[in-house]
């Protein structure tokens, strides 16, 4: 693989688009490694939870789990509810991924939100398989830096309460989950969702209470009959760009 | 806290969701239903957290300070602020009202 001839491949305007999302995403990664160190967590988990799981929401569900008392598994169990949705856009740039086993399995590493949803955007077959890779590599050096320097910085920090730093955490999950909310049936099930977890809080041990959130999804409905048409359908043609794409729009727009 | 061996599970059981359609393509799709669920479940967890992360400490109340600058941004967020205004706005209206002596 040439990586010269893979940035060739793409439109200028796909490229900034990438470099774009790439430092939206730098500072969710130097937010991530800031709270999870003044947090009091030691520096080495936000770094190994970047490179090994890196998948930026469930990094910061995991270390929310943890910080708020909750216990190690809790938190894997909250992380792992929260990347299956990276099932489905694996199976859609499946067409992506092949090649010799050895660019597979280190090209699965590099799937997030963002560079499958570059990707489906991609009508060529060449193109997707750039837009992929180019998003991926760059995401997964941004990201990675981004959290070692944010977590270097949160160590500086003193007294995290008086900065308000408690409140930034929640602060930059609902700045990334509210362009989802904009379905209804899903701003339904998550609001059922939030009220049980915060209902349930006094009483059950920490870190449940966000598990047993996912009751809302007895609210979360059927998909759209457009969607629901074609439930056999080959992954070629499956579209979950859906909410992806609407990420990474929002990121952009974050950015500006 | 998070020993290393919830670190390496978290990690092995991502990279089997995003390995799983490269490997398994061509001799499984999912069903539209399994993707909605998967896509509505990742943001019922993730207002969640918000909603815990922003209201309690421990089995209790977090104090009002705390729940108001998270308020704030995410009436930002709303407004479509870039995202350092939305994070530095919140943290800062929290301590700002810990400096008036609002819990």
């Amino acid at each position: 693989m040439d990586m010269r001839s893979l940035l060739r491949t793409l439109e200028h305007a796909t490229l900034r688009d990438i470099a774009l999302v790439c430092l939206a995403d730098a500072l969710v990664g130097a937010s991530f490694g800031a709270i999870s160190v003044s947090g009091g967590l030691p520096l080495w988990v936000p770094i190994a939870l970047s490179v090994l799981v890196f998948a930026g929401g469930s990094q910061f569900a995991a270390v929310g789990v943890v910080l708020s008392g909750g216990g190690a598994l809790a938190a894997v169990a909250t992380g792992l509810v929260l990347n299956a949705r990276l099932l489905p856009f694996g199976f859609a740039v499946a067409d992506v991924l092949q090649g010799p086993w050895w660019q597979r399995l280190l090209g699965a590493q590099l799937l997030t939100d963002e560079s499958a949803a570059f990707a489906i955007q991609q009508r060529d077959p060449r193109q997707r398989r750039a837009a992929f890779w180019i998003c991926g590599i760059a995401l997964f050096v941004v990201w990675n830096a981004a959290v070692v320097l944010g977590a270097l910085a949160g160590g500086l920090i003193g007294n995290t309460d008086a900065v308000g730093l408690d409140a930034a955490f929640p602060a930059v999950l609902l700045a990334l989950v509210l362009p989802s909310l904009a379905d209804r049936r899903t701003r339904t099930a998550a609001l059922v969702g939030a009220v049980a977890a915060v209902a349930v809080t006094p009483f059950v041990p920490a870190g449940l209470p966000v598990l047993l959130a996912l009751v809302g999804l007895l609210f979360a409905g059927r998909p759209e009959a457009g969607e629901s048409a074609g439930s056999a359908e080959s992954p070629e043609s499956a579209e979950p760009a859906e909410f992806a794409a609407v990420d990474v729009v929002a990121v952009k727009e974050g950015v500006r | 806290m998070m020993p290393l061996y919830a670190v390496l599970l978290l990690a092995v059981g991502t990279y089997a969701y995003r390995v799983a359609g490269p490997l398994l393509g061509r001799r499984l799709a999912l069903s539209e239903r399994l993707r909605h669920l998967l896509a509505v479940a990742a943001a019922v967890l993730l207002v969640a957290l918000v909603a815990t992360g922003a209201l309690t400490q421990g089995h209790g109340f977090a104090g009002w300070a705390r729940p108001v600058g998270v308020l704030v941004a995410g009436v930002l967020a709303w407004r479509r602020a870039p995202f350092p205004a939305v994070v530095v706005a919140g943290a800062a209206a929290t301590a700002l009202l810990r400096l008036c002596g609002v819990g």
